[in-house]
């Protein structure tokens, strides 16, 4: 990204939620109305609220959620190959997260435990409809599968913290998270 | 005794010792805060966490456990050994299971704070997804293991302070786990309480007291309200029993 | 003298009998040693020769060093064994008659690919004597109606010079050191330089004085004859042919302190040599070279008790060894204070190699210029080395100090070396460009193992190995050394298993630097030294398998088979990276 780009056009944002809640959509749009201001720089390309369902080329991908299926892993990719700088956003993007909880059993063991001897279940079986996407092994932090450019610690990171962020992205500089600011929950 | 004699330097800054202190115990007696995760003021130092790590006549010694040696100069706040200690932490977080979100020592724990203060943003190195046993049986106390960072703290309050010698740590490198002093190796089957210092001394979420996780609002926490450089000035053994 | 079996004894006596360590026996050690279980649990963890599953009536472990591991000419011949006889590594099989597994070292790297049977070491194993071996299991024959000749262990001494070449005469050091004092042999043990033999070279007179001038209830010898460095086997020979002068040289020092008690800290794989050593103890005893009035001096009482370790290299650091010696987990001390005056019990205590035992005695005969004459000003006298891997003569070589690495490599008949490591895998790793340099403690210093690597040999695959080494043995005490030599191992395995990305040069070094400079012990401080050598020394090794700036850290591809397995799914779309 170069200061000249800067004027010349506005910066192309792609979101997505892999393994997470949308928290962290929802507290980007606890901006209110500071959106406003940022729409006035930035261009939203794919993101759950455009609804555009594959990445052009972006400048900036903020990823939520950490990967625990093949769809993640190609979405994920899809981001890394379209998106300049890739900044994985929230805990799960980080960690792995509450999904991750996940982890202390074993595949067999969850599915298991959803499909064959959770309560209220009739016709138990598990499901291997090849729409549905496989199941990682595990719940896997985002830069485990491909290189992160920047983290936004949170479970949800606030509307300030990604402003934090963003502001000298669109800057062309590199952001700094503030310590007082810096949560993990 | 010689004014100026006993008297080391730290970054720059002249610290008093009195002779048999560990480094660690003049900077703190002085307000300078040397990052610690295995150490608490009173009990024996054990110098495991390596957090401590300060650089004297160009070796890294423990601050905890090096003793303070007249004339000596010392660098703690340097860029080099901050990052050295921002490594260390991210090793003890994807050694275990730290998951803050879902963890109710979240806000309270100092492995969390040492991230905060040390401007963590990531863990940088790959999860190692351990697998560690939880201990539930007994009514008021809950071990989880894949959260404890091997400090040894519970290990030395219980021996030294409970006098009950409820917990060892056991096993080699990387398969090095906490036990329970019992036939079971159950929590229920020892003499541990809630008010000992073991059991509420823990600076993550691997002991914790059952039904108090999240009981003080966010934004009330420990961490919420002060840095652990701020706790870590004021600790030692003799206040937090006054406390309990 | 102990009067009450040592703790390791006791477990090791239970291991042998149930091939595991049952609950009840571990509480009745509790009981009877009066400590906390928990510090027995702690024990029998720490120790790799003690398990708490039942290992097989045979119990298989195949040494997994570079020198006389199991990997041979492309052949893994712990899986061989394991396919022979129908089991998998690790696991003791259904009708409890075999257990195979690994274990460091097991000092036996001059005899090729080794292994222990029940404690015991068979040498030279190739694909027919594994068959063999797998028959005799099969049937059910017990160890010690197995071929004789697979038993035997030849010591190969190649060049030998002050130490080797001739046996003093049993007790003509002490009666020398008696007829001179004390003071006046300790001058002559300072006067020689003589400096320990294990690698850190520590002036053996000065420790010996420190003991010496430290109050202290009582004082205590022990000989470091833990010698787990992988690569070395010098104190094998030691202790089998030349355990005279070491029980001399641990009795002089003894004289000069003042202990009456010592130890030979054993380890596990040398168990088998424990039976010789305890007669020709005896026999000291009958000549009144140990106990009472040792040669009719009437103040000086000394005897030496041998303890076995249990597989735990750690245990090698001085301070570990005594812990282990008070049976307790071998963690290293926080130091200071040094063993020499907070030791054994708390005790004043020297710590010294076998090798260095046995020079003490050897000077205390010949005099300090003897000593001196040989070797070079800052390293004075002889060291015994170790030489295996890809050479023609592997086997034991005594150098004065000062030779070169380029003459030993043309002694032990090593052709086109293209690395040697120098001191084991905690030493140094050296390019043809320092095959000139000196063996020496102001040069290239070393405890005595020689590695050699031939052009055959990948590197990365040595790293690995060091690196697994390492991760296998940390104690597990600090952070850094727990944590980071399993990160090292598994960034040199992503490499290996084609996942390396260019930004795993820059993460190997950084890693390297903190484990290297924030860890406890020397273990941590040297655990990093064959990473950080190679990146000097042999910056092609590790970029060569370096294809992007990032690949994925972990397999993609095999993280989803346990869900194709469950949903039966396999087509195109069930995989990711299949090219891979």
């Amino acid at each position: 990204m170069t200061t000249d780009h800067q004027f010349k056009r506005k910066i192309k944002i792609a979101t997505t939620s892999l393994a997470g809640c949308f928290g962290c959509h929802m507290s980007f749009l606890d901006m209110d109305e500071r959106l406003a201001d940022l729409l006035k720089q930035v261009e939203l390309d794919r993101s759950p609220l455009t609804d555009i369902k594959h990445c052009g080329p972006c400048d900036i991908g903020l990823i939520e959620g950490g990967v625990c299926n093949a769809e993640n892993v190609q979405v994920l990719r899809e981001f890394r190959a379209h998106c300049a700088t890739l900044v994985a956003v929230g805990a799960c993007a980080i960690n792995g997260g509450v999904p991750a909880m996940r982890n202390y059993f074993n595949v067999q063991e969850c599915l298991e435990e959803v499909y064959l001897r959770g309560s209220g279940i009739t016709n138990p079986q598990i499901p291997n409809d090849p729409e549905l996407p496989l199941l990682l092994d595990k719940v896997y932090p985002v830069s485990e599968v491909v290189h992160i450019d920047y983290f936004l610690p949170g479970c949800p990171p606030s509307a300030d913290a990604f402003l934090q962020l963003l502001q000298p992205l669109l800057a062309g500089q590199k952001p700094v998270v503030s310590p007082s600011r810096l949560h993990y929950d | 005794m010689i004014a100026g004699t006993n008297t080391i330097y730290i970054d720059g800054q002249e610290i008093p010792f009195t002779p048999g202190q560990t480094v660690m115990d003049a900077a703190l007696a002085a307000s300078v805060y040397i990052p610690h995760l295995c150490h608490y003021p009173g009990l024996p130092p054990s110098g495991n966490c390596r957090l401590c790590m300060v650089e004297t006549g160009g070796r890294n010694v423990a601050a905890c456990i090096a003793q303070a040696a007249a004339g000596q100069e010392i660098r703690n706040n340097t860029p080099e050994l901050n990052a050295a200690r921002m490594a260390i932490t991210q090793m003890l977080f994807v050694e275990g299971n730290h998951i803050c979100p879902s963890c109710e020592k979240t806000g309270n724990c100092k492995l969390q704070a040492m991230a905060y203060h040390l401007g963590m943003l990531d863990q940088h190195f790959s999860q190692f997804y351990q697998h560690r046993d939880i201990d539930a049986s007994h009514p008021d106390i809950a071990l989880d293991r894949s959260r404890c960072i091997l400090c040894d703290l519970c290990v030395r309050a219980s021996r030294d302070i409970d006098r009950k010698n409820v917990f060892a740590i056991a096993g080699r490198g990387i398969d090095a786990h906490l036990i329970v002093n019992s036939a079971s190796g159950k929590l229920a089957d020892t003499p541990i309480a809630a008010t000992d210092l073991a059991a509420t001394i823990c600076p993550v979420g691997a002991i914790l007291i059952k039904e108090q996780g999240y009981r003080v609002p966010i934004g009330q926490r420990i961490y919420d309200r002060r840095t652990i450089c701020e706790t870590g000035l004021q600790e030692h053994i003799a206040q937090q029993r006054r406390d309990q | 003298m102990e009067t009450r079996e040592h703790l390791l004894h006791r477990l090791q006596a239970i291991q042998r009998q149930f091939r595991h360590i049952p609950p009840q026996a571990m509480q009745q050690a509790a009981t009877d040693y009066q400590l906390p279980l928990s510090q027995v649990a702690a024990v029998v963890a720490f120790y790799s020769f003690f398990s708490t599953q039942p290992r097989g009536r045979f119990d298989i472990l195949f040494s997994n060093c570079t020198s006389c591991g199991y990997l041979v000419e492309g052949e893994n011949l712990l899986q061989i064994l394991c396919r022979q006889l129908q089991t998998v590594p690790g696991k003791t099989r259904a009708d409890d008659l075999v257990s195979i597994d690994e274990t460091s070292c097991i000092g036996m790297c001059d005899h090729g690919a080794s292994m222990l049977v029940n404690g015991i070491p068979i040498t030279g194993l190739n694909l027919e004597k594994l068959a063999r071996i797998a028959q005799r299991v099969t049937d059910a024959i017990p160890v010690q109606h197995w071929p004789v000749e697979w038993f035997a262990i030849v010591d190969t001494v190649h060049r030998r010079d002050l130490l080797l070449a001739k046996h003093p005469v049993p007790g003509s050091a002490l009666r020398q050191a008696f007829s001179q004092g004390a003071g006046e042999t300790l001058a002559i043990i300072r006067r020689s330089g003589l400096r320990g033999r294990g690698g850190a070279g520590f002036d053996t007179g000065k420790k010996w004085q420190l003991s010496r001038d430290t109050s202290g209830n009582t004082r205590y010898v022990v000989c470091n004859a833990d010698e787990g460095e992988p690569g070395t086997f010098k104190d094998r020979l030691l202790l089998h042919e030349y355990a005279e002068e070491l029980f001399e040289g641990m009795t002089l020092c003894a004289f000069i302190i003042g202990a009456t008690q010592g130890f030979i800290y054993l380890r596990g794989e040398y168990r088998y040599l424990l039976p010789q050593l305890q007669s020709a103890l005896k026999r000291r005893r009958s000549r009144g070279l140990l106990g009472a009035r040792i040669l009719k001096q009437r103040n000086f009482d000394f005897d030496i008790a041998i303890v076995v370790g249990a597989g735990a290299y750690i245990c090698g650091e001085e301070s570990a060894l005594i812990e282990s010696l008070e049976g307790k987990p071998g963690i290293p001390r926080i130091r200071p204070p040094f063993p020499v005056t907070h030791g054994y019990l708390g005790q004043p205590t020297v710590v010294n190699n076998v090798e260095t035992f046995i020079a003490a005695a050897h000077i205390t005969v010949h005099g300090a210029d003897w000593f001196k004459a040989a070797g070079t000003t800052a390293s004075a006298g002889t060291k015994i080395l170790s030489v295996s891997g890809d050479c023609g003569k592997p086997g034991i070589y005594e150098y004065p100090f000062g030779v070169t690495i380029r003459q030993v490599l043309d002694d032990c008949a090593a052709v086109a070396a293209q690395a040697v490591q120098i001191g084991g895998p905690s030493g140094a790793l050296l390019g043809p460009a320092a095959f000139d340099r000196t063996l020496a403690f102001d040069d290239v210093s070393t405890g005595g193992s020689v590695l050699v690597f031939g052009q055959q040999h990948d590197l990365l695959t040595i790293h690995r190995n060091f690196a697994r080494f390492f991760a296998h043995e940390s104690c597990g005490f600090c952070t850094p050394c727990r944590v980071g030599t399993q990160l090292l191992q598994n960034t040199l395995d992503n490499i290996a298993a084609g996942r390396g990305a260019t930004a795993d040069i820059e993460e190997l070094q950084q890693l390297g630097k903190i484990v290297q400079r924030q860890s406890h012990c020397g273990l941590g401080h040297t655990a990093a030294n064959h990473v950080l050598d190679s990146l000097r020394q042999f910056p092609q090794v590790f970029p060569n398998r370096m294809r992007s700036p990032f690949t994925a850290r972990f397999d993609l591809d095999q993280a989803l088979a346990s869900t194709r397995r469950i949903t039966r799914q396999n087509d195109a779309a069930a995989h990711l990276d299949q090219h891979k």
